[in-house]
């Protein structure tokens, strides 16, 4: 907060109207923010409000006949859950991995780092494409699933697959700060002091990490619930069993149904923003009374 | 460090490694190797076959296009926004801060709609731009349009943190001395944050020759056209062309595994240089 009252000084020295050897600092100044407020008003919150009329322009009509249709709520439903299920697997192993990573030394462990990574840069179709090569009926893992009646590609396995791995940095990227800033003495204090290893984490690690555990399992649900190019070559997109709300608003989008696609898409978004606020508020509570 | 991880039973810290190991191992090695296999089992001719296709080669040169482009227009407008974000204060800035973010919030799916509703026929910029016959849905303009929306917070997010622990002293003590603002800006501020465009660049670069959602819905999927790599991906798995598409899929994923190292070098860079500072 120190730069606010430098950047302020700063403000102060130009002015709106000042002495005229700073009028020209002013002007730059205005020039920057213009642009800036432009640029972001143009590209991000003009296209966001269009989104939003088109879908709810006409209250709740659109909205309505998009949910008439054949497999529009199994398909919100089975979003929601498996974005539910891939946020809880990441939670517990996003958690692990980040633990692991900042205190473990073992070889490959910056080889373990970067591939963590590796979703983060890697085309979320050529994800989806992996899944099917791995998973596939055409492959040996693909096959000895389905000698087990277990079958992977086009059911709700493989979406719940494309999601973990496509969000699988973001609670790992979200904890591993938190955890390096971690004083290990305070562990070893609570191990020494007769603490088991689980108590430790319970009383010890798991509260100084909660809210960076929360944060990043709700990017993930948030990412899970949007994500498109992993899934659609992996669930097989049947309508009413494993079509999912984005592959669905593509579907309506390119039967120029934009209206209905736009109150779908308006459903979604404000599912993970009123999760996120929700989320705040309970964090804030919380970290207020401990 | 080590000392926890002595006294802590070895067997717990073995069995939790193992977990992260196999979890790592199912979700990526493995299907990292599939995809290897998979792309180069018919031989490596269908490596030089497909690549020299006409309609992969153009694909391949609008994903370059379209990346090219997008990665100009945010970093540069990137730099001023963390600027402006950073170096001064006005009401409603918190209200541009949330706008940065909210492109992580929003599907792909949604921001290709977004862009498809806003020059469709009815929407608010259609009139504008079919007077003048300049065509943007279906057309290059819409897929640089949502892929620079969908990358616009990587280079901002990078250089804010960077700008704001540096501080203004170096910058005023320049100014003082008479250096010029664009002087200032080149000598003293750029040499501080290059690291962190550095890294927003080639995060970028991943991002949006990897983007699928948006470009599925603007570019309407015109073969030979509005094609991209990872749209011929698309299009060849679903036409059971499959050698060709994991092929281009191997080399999409080779640029991004190089991209990746990249960016950790860059942000390592970065670390050095904010402790050295």
């Amino acid at each position: 907060m120190t730069m606010s009252g430098a950047a302020q000084s700063i403000e102060g020295r130009g002015g709106f109207l000042g002495i005229p050897h700073r009028t020209a600092a002013a002007l730059r100044h205005l020039a920057l923010r213009g642009t800036a407020v432009v640029y972001l008003s143009l590209l991000v919150a003009l296209p966001v409000a269009a989104v939003l009329t088109k879908g709810f322009g006409d209250g709740l009509d659109s909205f309505e006949s998009a949910m008439a249709r054949p497999g529009a709520w199994a398909a919100i439903r089975l979003t929601l859950w498996t974005s539910t299920i891939a946020a809880g697997i990441n939670a517990v192993m996003g958690t692990m991995l980040a633990w692991v990573l900042v205190r473990y030394r073992f070889p490959a462990r910056r080889l373990l780092s970067t591939i963590v990574d590796l979703p983060l840069a890697i085309p979320t179709l050529v994800t989806g494409l992996m899944i099917l090569a791995l998973y596939g009926p055409n492959s040996p893992i693909g096959r000895f699933f389905d000698d087990l009646g277990i079958r992977i590609v086009f059911t709700p396995i493989a979406i719940v697959i494309a999601l973990c791995t496509v969000s699988l940095p973001l609670v790992v990227r979200s904890v591993q700060p938190v955890l390096q800033e971690l004083d290990p003495a305070e562990e070893e204090a609570a191990a020494t002091l007769g603490a088991g290893p689980r108590t430790t984490f319970r009383r010890i690690v798991f509260p100084a990490i909660r809210s960076a555990v929360v944060a990043g399992t709700l990017l993930t649900f948030s990412r899970s619930l949007g994500e498109i190019g992993s899934v659609i070559l992996v669930s097989g997109n049947r309508t009413g069993k494993t079509l999912t709300a984005p592959v669905f608003i593509f579907q309506l989008t390119s039967q120029f149904r934009a209206s209905e696609a736009a109150a779908v898409a308006t459903l979604l978004f404000a599912i993970s923003f009123v999760l996120v606020l929700v989320t705040t508020r309970i964090l804030r509570t919380s970290g207020a009374r401990t | 460090m080590s000392t926890v991880a002595k006294r802590g039973g070895r067997s717990g810290h073995a069995g939790i490694l193992a977990a992260c190991l196999v979890y790592v191992g199912l979700l990526l090695v493995l299907p990292l190797i599939g995809i290897v296999w998979t792309a180069l089992k018919p031989g490596f001719h269908i490596v030089t076959d497909t690549l020299s296709a006409p309609d992969v080669q153009h694909a391949l040169l609008l994903t370059v296009q379209i990346a090219v482009i997008t990665v100009a227009v945010t970093t540069f407008f990137g730099v001023i926004v963390a600027w402006v974000l950073v170096r001064q204060r006005f009401h409603g800035r918190s209200f541009l801060n949330a706008l940065v973010d909210l492109p992580f919030a929003l599907s792909p799916v949604t921001v290709g709609l977004a862009c498809f509703v806003l020059f469709a026929p009815g929407g608010w910029l259609a009139p504008f731009f079919d007077a003048r016959g300049i065509r943007i849905n279906f057309a290059l303009p819409s897929m640089v349009l949502v892929t620079i929306f969908i990358c616009i917070p990587f280079t901002i997010r990078e250089v804010v943190p960077v700008l704001e622990e540096i501080g203004v002293d170096e910058e005023d003590a320049s100014r003082t001395l008479g250096a010029s603002v664009w002087h200032t800006f080149r000598k003293v501020s750029l040499p501080n944050i290059r690291w962190a465009i550095a890294y927003g660049v080639a995060l970028s670069t991943a991002r949006s020759i990897g983007e699928i959602g948006a470009v599925l819905i603007v570019s309407g999927l015109i073969q030979g056209r509005t094609e991209t790599a990872t749209l011929y991906i698309f299009r060849a798995t679903e036409e059971r062309q499959t050698p060709q598409a994991y092929v281009v899929a191997l080399l999409l994923a080779a640029i991004s595994i190089v991209l990746l190292l990249a960016i950790e070098m860059f942000h390592r860079r970065q670390e050095r240089a904010m402790s050295s500072a």
